[in-house]
């Protein structure tokens, strides 16, 4: 799925960023691939707002369209938090 | 360097030491720099710039403050100054917010890697209790191999220390396998290690100036860079996680549609009501209208007729309507001066307490429509009030792109305060058909306008990725020494401009050109919109300030649908002198004068075009014609959407 799909309070973890611009400053707010964010809040057609720690971070809607993301799982989640990077 | 071109202009002597502050957005760069300079002496605008690069004097060296930037490289603007500036360096003073060392310390490593000597301000340490955290300062120190001092900058808490531990200042650790290879990559390629880690990152700047391929190792580096970060983190901060409490709850609702929409129009109507009704219109009446007209004015005339004839060129220049010492004067003080201090003193509050980041979430989708991203509803609404505060507020705005968009559709299609006051009076008489057509007319326009330059102008929109500052509490000192700073330097350099300007006036005044410009507008008067002939000195008046073209025709005999196609044609007219010489400022002679002339054309054009439209409906409708034009426009403006959907799919 990708981030734009992502439901207010969900859990996902970070797949791929798509260009060089936003993987770097991501990567400067703390998000990279493996990072496993909280969605805070989808605005309809609009922006979603994720947070990681209490960073929040907002990313308009066609960016986040090509931002792939997969669901966390309850009891994944404490590992993927560190930042444990999966696959 | 070109930043060190002003030293001269500083008086820097030879042993003259360069710091730099440098920080993420939002930590209090500006509060620690004013804090460090306030004690020894002045502090200026930074020139040649649209970004507020501020230095300042500290002993014998002096003090640059920088934009907000999260890394050093050159994606943006904003980031290429802050680049040239860290790199110009003797010494960074790196500001640090201490709740929020994850993102912050990113940069401190960057600056560190890059070799240049560091020290970190660890500002806002009082703010880590809100959170429960806590962090061991000497175990930062060790890890960095940099001074850290904590401060409370906004209290003036702990800037002697950091003042006192400037010369400490020093390289910090760096892995001792990039440390190696920097210093050989370095030596090869004769430059500096800071040089060589940006080419290693692909920074496309500093590749031209080397005349190098760039890197490709941006990634890999930044990675390491990051695992570091969250190592460093985790050994220094402790202490139990918890929320913000109210203001982050506050921050939340503020987001969510449901209740972040009406929160938005109830701020927005106070910004509103505090700069566009309390400033530009109670201020100002009393400032311009009582204080300027009403006392000095007539005083400055009475004492020159002593020793000028009032009416002979060299009086006309001092005192006539555009008079050196009469106009400019009450122009720069009565008008300008109150509706810049009104304008920074709500644009200083709504920065310092984190509010602008909210909006935008919210309006980013309704923006992308006419090529702006969220951010850009400040500047639109704050035309409501004045066009020239507005156009300053551009600033903002994240992209060269969108701020162009911006100032364009503020000068094409945003009324003022005081032209709106007006035209509302105005339009009032002619029914409400009329005044509706009147602002579907302005709305099409804008998105139209909009629509077309996204789609002209090269660039894509720029994509909303924002970092979201929690919301604070503005400090009342804080604020007003912001106000006052910005106030002072705006009219430092407006009021040379605002000289310059009545003095042209006045020549065409003068030499009798005033006149002949007037003859020459009846073509387009009479002919092409369909009016009287004496409308043209409504458009002259309307060159100089927005609501004086209007209120030129207030009681002059004209039908309904002539008054409606003037009303329509001044709104969309160039905008009042104040605001094109901010515009210049803003954005360069050229791109001003294009602004200028696109505008005049378009006024003219859709004036010409909405005054044929309604003669040809009279014919068919007759009083029913301006219903009839309503839905012809609201047609006009559907297809615009359509046509601005259908170029995003393609």
């Amino acid at each position: 799925m990708t981030l734009d799909m992502a439901r207010r309070g969900q859990k996902v973890k970070i797949v791929s960023l798509p260009d060089e611009y936003t993987r770097a400053q991501a990567i400067r707010f703390g998000i990279s691939e493996g990072t496993v964010v909280t969605c805070r809040e989808a605005v309809p057609s609009g922006p979603i707002v994720i947070v990681k720690n209490r960073q929040e971070i907002a990313i308009g809607r066609n960016l986040a369209r090509r931002i792939a993301v997969e669901p966390v799982a309850a009891g994944e989640r404490k590992c993927a938090a560190r930042g444990l990077k999966g696959s | 360097m070109d930043c060190r071109d002003f030293g001269k202009k500083a008086g820097a002597g030879k042993d003259t030491k360069y710091i730099v502050l440098a920080g993420n957005p939002n930590v209090g760069k500006t509060a620690i720099f004013n804090g460090l300079t306030g004690a020894y002496g002045d502090v200026s605008n930074f020139p040649g710039t649209t970004v507020d690069t501020c230095y300042g004097r500290i002993g014998r060296d002096i003090i640059i403050d920088t934009p907000g930037a999260y890394g050093i490289s050159s994606f943006t603007g904003e980031e290429k100054l802050v680049r040239d500036l860290v790199l110009s360096a003797d010494v960074v003073i790196n500001v640090v917010d201490a709740a929020r060392l994850e993102r912050d310390l990113f940069l401190t490593l960057h600056l560190i890697d890059l070799g240049i000597p560091v020290v970190v301000a660890l500002n806002m340490a009082d703010e880590t209790a809100r959170y429960g955290l806590k962090i061991d300062i000497c175990l930062l120190e060790d890890v960095l191999g940099v001074p850290v001092v904590p401060t409370v900058a906004v209290d003036k808490r702990g800037l002697g220390g950091l003042a006192e531990r400037l010369p400490e200042a020093r390289r910090g650790v760096r892995d001792p396998a990039l440390a190696r290879r920097l210093a050989e990559m370095a030596r090869e390629l004769g430059t500096s290690e800071a040089m060589a880690l940006l080419l290693l990152e692909g920074d496309a700047t500093t590749a031209g100036v080397l005349d190098l391929p760039p890197g490709t190792e941006r990634m890999p580096l930044y990675r390491k860079r990051r695992e570091r970060v969250n190592e460093i983190v985790r050994l220094v901060s402790g202490g139990s996680e918890s929320t913000g409490g109210f203001l982050d709850n506050l921050g939340h609702i503020m987001i969510r549609p449901l209740t972040g929409f009406p929160i938005m129009v109830l701020a927005m109507a106070l910004v509103y009501l505090l700069v566009g009704v309390f400033f530009a219109q109670v201020v100002v009446d009393f400032t311009e209208g009582w204080l300027m007209e009403g006392f000095y004015e007539p005083l400055v005339r009475s004492a020159l007729a002593a020793y000028v004839d009032l009416d002979s060129p060299a009086g006309e220049i001092l005192a006539g309507r555009f008079g050196l010492l009469t106009m400019a004067v009450t122009y720069v003080l009565g008008l300008l001066t109150p509706l810049v201090v009104g304008f920074f003193l709500v644009l200083s509050v709504l920065e310092d307490c984190g509010y602008l980041p909210r909006v935008a979430i919210l309006t980013d989708r309704l923006l992308a429509v006419i090529g702006l991203n969220g951010l850009s509803v400040i500047p639109l609404v704050l035309g409501f009030g004045c066009i020239t505060a507005a156009v300053i507020t551009t600033r903002l705005l994240p992209s060269d792109r969108e701020r162009r968009i911006a100032v364009f559709l503020l000068s094409l299609a945003v009324p003022c305060s005081a032209q709106l006051a007006l035209v509302t009076a105005i339009m009032a008489r002619q029914g409400s058909a009329y005044f509706l057509l009147y602002g579907l007319i302005i709305l099409t326009v804008m998105t139209a306008a909009g629509v077309a330059l996204s789609r002209i102008l090269p660039g894509e929109p720029a994509p909303l990725l924002m970092d979201l500052p929690p919301l604070r509490l503005p400090r009342l000192d804080n604020v007003l020494v912001k106000t006052r700073m910005r106030s002072w330097h705006f009219l430092k350099e407006a009021f040379p401009l605002f000289v310059g300007g009545a003095l042209f006036l006045s020549l065409l005044k003068v030499t009798g050109a005033l006149d002949s410009i007037q003859s020459c507008l009846e073509p387009v008067t009479v002919g092409w919109l369909n009016l009287p002939r004496e409308s043209a000195a409504a458009f002259i008046m309307g060159f100089i300030r927005r609501e004086f073209g209007p209120a030129g025709m207030i009681n002059f005999p004209m039908t309904e649908g002539q008054t409606f196609v003037l009303m329509l044609t001044l709104t969309l007219f160039v905008p009042c002198i104040a605001s094109v010489m901010v515009i210049f400022k803003e954005r360069g002679w050229k791109e001003g004068v294009l602004i200028w002339i696109s505008v005049l054309v378009l006024a003219f054009l859709v004036g010409g075009l909405a005054a044929r439209l309604l003669g040809a409906l009279s014919g068919i409708g007759g009083s029913a014609a301006p219903l009839l034009m309503t839905g012809v426009v609201a047609l006009a403006l559907a297809g615009v959407l359509a046509v601005s959907n259908l170029g995003k799919r393609i």
